[in-house]
């Protein structure tokens, strides 16, 4: 069962340089939360943050009641082995072949022999679709690949917490439909809490239970997916929709001027909130809520067309769901 | 940052570092494979210059001394001198030249590739100490290292000093080697040792350091090897002198 991770106004920076300030959320316990914001915002730095590899000038960040700031070194350690991280370039130890990157977790902390090993490591290499690759340097494989290693090193321990940093950069459109559901139906599998960094907005749309966004130094908005996909908050409603009208520019913030100049245009309506994508199989997860749920109790009125497919109107989603919804 | 405290706070970090792979040191499991490859590679990339430069070494103090036992009448002391200036002196020198150049930098360019590819960060996510894994093997295999190639270099230096002085400056064998203990004691042998010890774990520390802390990318691992061996040049002579002035100080001399 995934854990809860409570983050209380948090802020970092890096010399005179703040990256951001006062971030309060909760990352429920077995939900898939992703955050969202634009290129150098500081998600890695939050990734890194919240496994306590760097450390914040402010806040805390409780996870089963230890403060992870203040936590002594040693405790730490032991913290971790809650977490399996995926970092933005894969992490793999050079000197190591795929499989031995992908079984050190297992022959670090665990006293399996070296055949139970063998089958787990297969397994999840398998899983990520890097069989045959395992006796591969990290050196000797494309971006693509070294990531899903990655993410296998990340799973082998089963861990509780999940932090993965931009799974789909560097990914084809098809392998990064395949790991969305290989991400919900892990969740599904083992309850774990998920907090997904990612640029891919159809992911945004469609995966997630919770939607987070950094920007300009600060936590835009996190709550329930339905919550962000139908919200009128400019900032907000520009990044799920990919638009460039709105508060963000090229580079950060928009001037003033950019910003008058655009004060007459009419924004898009807002496109319809997609189904969430289901397990394979068809059994819901524990987290799982019912379509809409969050729009009828919050007196929301979702844009027209909401929750009748799993792509609404853009290509490369799961379409499990959209045979369910016509049926 | 500041001029002042810039320093300041790079020293705390550095002690403090080195005191974590003190307290490193006992945790099981040691790293038995690691220390005997990282053995292994550093006396490889140490060796070959270590013997090349050793020779000249000798050969340098055996010509200046001998033309200066010559000068004051003492020619019967010519070995005696150059294994006294070879051993507590010229031999811990070059091997702390070359443990920091060629074993100092290979270290230091190594813990700072993988810290820029965030394998360190991976490391301690999965619950591993760097420090224990990778720094304290490392420590442990310069120091032995250090003293075995110290050991070399006194023996090649001797014999570079024997070699020059007798063939070339045509100096009588038996008085040279008859004059090897007349000045020279084994405490002088400890203290060559030791010094190569200290050596050989502060280059590992200040490599492992830089390293550790390299950033910025590949230009920031580049800074940070040229900083290591620089740094660890002027502390090793700061040591070396600091340990020659104890010796004297504890060592009764011969007379
Ligand atoms: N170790 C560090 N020291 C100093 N500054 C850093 C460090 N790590 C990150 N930064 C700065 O923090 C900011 C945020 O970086 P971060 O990598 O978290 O961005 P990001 O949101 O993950 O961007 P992207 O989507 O491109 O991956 C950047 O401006 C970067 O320069
Ligand atoms: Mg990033």
């Amino acid at each position: 069962m995934g854990v809860a991770i409570d983050v209380q106004g948090l802020t970092k920076s890096f010399g005179s340089q703040q990256i951001w300030n006062d971030v309060t959320l909760t990352l429920p316990p077995g939900e898939i939360s992703v955050m969202l914001g634009p290129s150098g915002t500081g998600k890695s730095v939050f990734l890194k943050t919240l496994v306590g590899l760097l450390k914040p000038d402010k806040g805390s960040i409780i996870i089963n009641g230890d403060d992870l700031v203040t936590l002594k070194e040693a405790d730490l350690y032991e913290v971790r082995k809650l977490f399996g991280v995926l970092f933005q370039d894969g992490a793999l130890f050079g000197s190591m072949s795929l499989y031995d990157n992908v079984a050190f977790p297992l022959r670090e902390h665990t006293k399996k022999s070296e055949s139970d090993i063998r089958n787990i490591v297969l397994e999840k290499m398998d899983l990520v679709g890097l069989s045959g690759a395992e006796d591969k340097l990290p050196g000797e494989i494309s971006g693509g690949m070294r990531k899903r290693a990655g993410l296998a090193r990340a799973l082998v321990l089963d861990p509780e917490i999940l932090l993965i940093d931009e799974p789909d950069s560097g990914l084809d459109p098809v392998r990064t439909s395949y790991i969305n559901q290989l991400f919900i139906d892990l969740n599904a599998q083992i309850d774990a809490t998920f907090l997904i960094v990612t640029h891919d907005i159809n992911t945004a749309r469609t995966v997630p239970d919770n939607i987070g966004l950094l920007y300009h130094r600060h936590l835009a908005m996190f709550g329930p997916r339905e919550m962000l996909l139908s919200s009128e908050e400019p900032v907000v409603r520009q990044f799920l929709n990919a638009q460039t009208i709105g508060p963000i520019g090229m580079s950060e913030e928009k001037d003033a001027d950019e910003l008058a100049a655009e004060s007459g245009q009419e924004l898009p309506p807002l496109p319809p909130i997609p189904l969430q994508l289901g397990t394979s199989d068809g059994t819901p997860r524990r987290a799982e809520k019912a379509p809409g749920e969050w729009c009828r109790e919050n007196g929301v009125t979702p844009p027209p067309g909401s929750f009748e497919s799993g792509n609404a109107g853009v290509p490369g989603v799961n379409q499990s769901r959209d045979e369910a919804a016509t049926r | 940052m500041n001029l002042l405290t810039g320093p300041l706070k790079q020293a705390g970090a550095f002690f403090a570092m080195a005191l974590d792979v003190l307290r490193a040191l006992p945790k099981r499991p040691f790293q038995t494979k690691e220390f005997i490859q990282q053995c292994w590679f550093i006396a490889s990339v140490t060796i070959v210059p270590t013997a090349l430069v050793s020779i000249p070494f000798g050969a340098v103090i055996a010509l200046q001394l001998g033309t200066l036992t010559r000068q004051l009448g003492a020619q019967s002391f010519t070995g005696a001198a150059s294994v006294l200036a070879v051993v507590r002196e010229a031999s811990p020198i070059v091997t702390a030249l070359l443990i920091a150049g060629a074993g100092g930098s290979a270290i230091c360019a190594d813990l700072g590739s993988r810290k820029i590819r965030e394998e360190l960060d991976a490391m301690e996510v999965l619950g591993i100490s760097p420090i224990q894994r990778l720094v304290v093997p490392r420590v442990l295999a310069a120091m032995l290292v250090a003293v075995l190639l110290n050991g070399l270099v006194s023996v090649v230096g001797v014999a570079g000093g024997y070699f020059f002085n007798v063939v070339i400056q045509g100096g009588t064998p038996g008085a040279y080697l008859a004059s090897f203990t007349a000045l020279a004691q084994l405490a002088d042998l400890w203290t060559s040792e030791i010094k190569a010890l200290l050596f050989g774990a502060v280059a590992a520390l200040v490599a492992s350091y830089k390293g550790l802390t390299a950033g910025g990318g590949p230009k920031g691992v580049g800074d940070a090897v040229n900083q290591s061996v620089v740094i660890t040049f002027m502390f090793l002579f700061v040591i070396n002198f600091v340990v020659s002035a104890i010796y004297f100080q504890v060592v009764p001399q011969k007379v």
